[in-house]
């Protein structure tokens, strides 16, 4: 058993209000993820679970009973800090001992326990080197060892993967993921990597300054984020944004160009819109019959794939091609547009009005 | 006295004694350097050597006129004098020389024991009006002893404090943990509070985690504090003399003063007892020195 509950946190730091009304409800056994920018509240937020951080209100559920007002220790949960916070005159054998000698396991269940978390992490070199004696990744592995060595109600990371080389972040990635399933425990997860967040998430949370935007599956957030801010932040190369208006059957740019209304639209006419197009859902090779106007900015290789700036009046978008792809500066090309996966926003309220007819 | 405190603000090699500061400007400033020091040196240090001199010359040639620099009879009379009473027998002065080192002892103890806790309850914890709290702590040791000892001496009368050891103590306790407090609270906000809350989660209680975590990061700066504690003890004198009168419960600083005085003062004597007095102060300070100009420059530790 293992399910996390919060429900309306909040907490201010001065005048920052750093969680304001943050709700998450994490399912026993899910992997899941916060994902947000610097300065959301993430760690603040698992602070608050763990117990480490006075609420101004809201409450804490652990197995679905209110544990708002316990120690951090009656809490049983597992943290693995953003900045480590490994004992700094203690071995890493002695850090990753430390939750079995903390509830006076004997020395040689101990062993046993750290001698398969450090093959688990690939640290048994490690073991008699005092933290100051490691690097940054190798401090983060054994901040993980020592959060993995006991079974507690839910594991909560912070960042565990940042200060890993990619190679290494990737590997782990998979590691981590393979531990979850094998464990079948709870993971309550912080990244501001959102490749981090859609490749190992069951669920993602995602939060920007104190309050959490949306919550679904990798899947939902990236093909229906909620408002325009989740569209800008989960996605790389970024979605484009392009000012508009419903028009009848048309929707007329802001820029001048006008495209078919989709279907699945029910703003009214005259509404000032958004319409977001994700670079893979553009195309600068293909024809068809939905097609921007624009001339080409700049050309981005990335070895897989080349992403290509087009300028459509004074705004940008960012259009995946194969990495064949060639043109000279401000050549005039037209984007051909894939309307049933576009995204059409409120400009004010910046909330999704797609949603309603997919 | 005056020499810890030289010892501990002198600009030479402060961090580090294998690797002295390098010198600025050519060699004709460094030598004027050293020759001012010198100088200095001489003025600061004559009477501690004179002191020192005295003690061990026989009493003929302390009081010889012209002075005697150098060539003196050595006798370590004067010492011997200073713990042995002339009928035999302990000495009044080697009495109060235990009795400082209890007190002092003890005060300082005392003070660690309760300001240590109450730095890191301070630096950790938000409490209401902190800053006005600590400013009222510090506060306490703006006056200077002889305004509150008069008070002190009426209340201390009134509950038979008079004339203890336990009094002195008390007292000198109560000095001592505001100067704990501040000066610790500096050490424990080097200290980041992440390992406390790891070892919180590790299923550690708050106590333990400070205990188990902080505490032991914070050695060094509680013996350099204790020093500062110590040595203040150790040479407080006002409320000594007001407070104590018997020999027996006298420490060793109003024990010394008393010996001046009478129709004939023995300068041996009292050089020598002066020098037995400085020295527990000079090795400790010695041994922290490092930490006593950690002290002492604190005010320049970023919090
Ligand atoms: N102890 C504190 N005192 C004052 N402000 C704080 C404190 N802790 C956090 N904040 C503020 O609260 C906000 C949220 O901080 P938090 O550390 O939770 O962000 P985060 O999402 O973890 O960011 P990052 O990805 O950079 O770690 C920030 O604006 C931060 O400046
Ligand atoms: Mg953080």
């Amino acid at each position: 058993m293992g399910t996390v509950a919060a429900h309306g946190l909040r907490k201010s730091f001065d005048k920052v209000q750093a969680l304001d009304g943050v709700t998450l409800d994490v399912p026993d056994g899910s992997f899941f993820v916060v994902l947000g920018p610097s300065g959301a509240g993430k760690t603040t937020t698992l602070r608050a679970i763990a117990g480490l951080e006075k609420l101004d209100a809201g409450s804490v559920h652990l197995d679905g009973r209110d544990a708002t007002g316990d120690t951090p220790a009656a809490r049983d949960l597992a943290m693995v800090f953003q900045n480590y916070a490994l004992y700094p005159r203690r071995t890493a054998y002695e850090n990753i001992a430390s939750p079995l000698r903390a509830r006076r396991c004997s020395s040689s269940e101990i062993a046993a326990a750290v001698d398969r978390m450090s093959s688990l992490l690939h640290i048994e070199r490690l073991l008699q080197r005092r933290p100051a004696q490691l690097s940054g990744g190798e401090m983060q592995r054994v901040a993980l060892a020592r959060a993995l060595v006991r079974s507690p109600r839910a594991f909560l990371m912070d960042e565990p993967l940042t200060n890993l080389d990619l190679k290494l972040r990737v590997e782990m990635r998979t590691e981590l993921t393979r531990i979850h399933r094998s464990l079948g425990a709870t993971f309550l997860y912080v990244t501001n990597d959102q490749v981090e967040a859609l490749s190992m998430a069951d669920q993602v949370a995602v939060l920007k300054e104190g309050k959490v935007q949306q919550v679904g599956t990798p899947t939902e957030v990236y093909e229906r984020p909620a408002n325009r801010w989740v569209a800008g932040f989960v996605g790389s190369p970024p979605i484009s944004l392009l000012a508009c208006r419903a028009e009848g059957d048309r929707l007329v740019g802001a820029e001048g160009w006008t495209l078919p209304r989709p279907r699945w639209t029910t703003a009214e006419d005259g509404r000032a819109l958004l319409l977001g197009l994700r670079a893979e859902d553009l195309s600068v090779e293909q024809r068809g019959d939905a097609a921007l106007p624009g001339e080409l900015y700049g050309l981005e290789p990335l070895g897989d794939r080349t992403v290509v700036d087009v300028r459509v009046g004074t705004e940008i978008l960012k259009v995946k091609a194969r990495p064949t792809v060639t043109g000279t500066q401000g050549e005039r090309l037209q984007v051909t547009v894939d309307l049933d996966r576009a995204h059409l926003f409120d400009a004010g309220t910046g909330l999704s009005l797609s949603r309603a007819g997919r | 006295m005056a020499v810890s405190i030289d010892e501990a603000v002198s600009p030479g090699p402060v961090r580090d004694h294998t690797a002295p500061a390098p010198r600025r400007g050519g060699r004709g400033r460094s030598v004027l350097e050293l020759a001012l020091l010198v100088v200095l040196a001489a003025v600061m240090l004559f009477p501690a050597l004179w002191m020192l001199e005295t003690s061990i010359k026989e009493n003929r040639d302390v009081y010889a006129i012209p002075a005697k620099f150098f060539d003196f009879t050595v006798t370590l009379d004067h010492f011997r004098d200073v713990f042995v009473a002339p009928g035999g027998g302990r000495s009044a002065v080697s009495v109060s020389f235990l009795n400082s080192v209890v007190v002092a002892g003890v005060s300082t103890l005392l003070a660690t024991v309760l300001g240590v806790p109450a730095a890191w309850a301070y630096s950790r914890f938000s409490v209401k009006a902190k800053k006005d709290q600590l400013f009222f702590i510090l506060s306490t040791r703006f006056m200077p002893p002889v305004v509150v000892v008069i008070p002190i001496f009426l209340m201390y009368r009134q509950v038979g404090l008079i004339d203890s050891k336990l009094g002195l103590i008390l007292i000198y306790a109560a000095f001592n943990v505001p100067f704990t407090i501040w000066m610790m609270k500096g050490f424990v906000d080097e200290v980041p509070p992440e390992y406390e809350d790891a070892a919180m989660l590790d299923g550690y209680t708050r106590l333990q985690a400070f205990w188990k975590f902080t505490l032991p990061l914070l050695v060094p700066g509680i013996a350099a504090t204790a020093v500062f504690a110590l040595i203040f003890s150790w040479n407080e004198f006002v409320f000594a003399i007001f407070l104590t009168s018997s020999d027996d419960v006298r420490t060793a600083p109003p024990a010394i003063a008393g010996l001046i005085g009478g129709t004939t003062v023995d300068w041996g004597l009292v050089a020598a007892a002066s020098v037995v007095f400085a020295l527990p102060v000079l090795i400790f300070a010695y041994l922290v020195r490092k930490h006593l100009v950690a002290g002492v420059t604190l005010g320049a530790v970023r919090r």
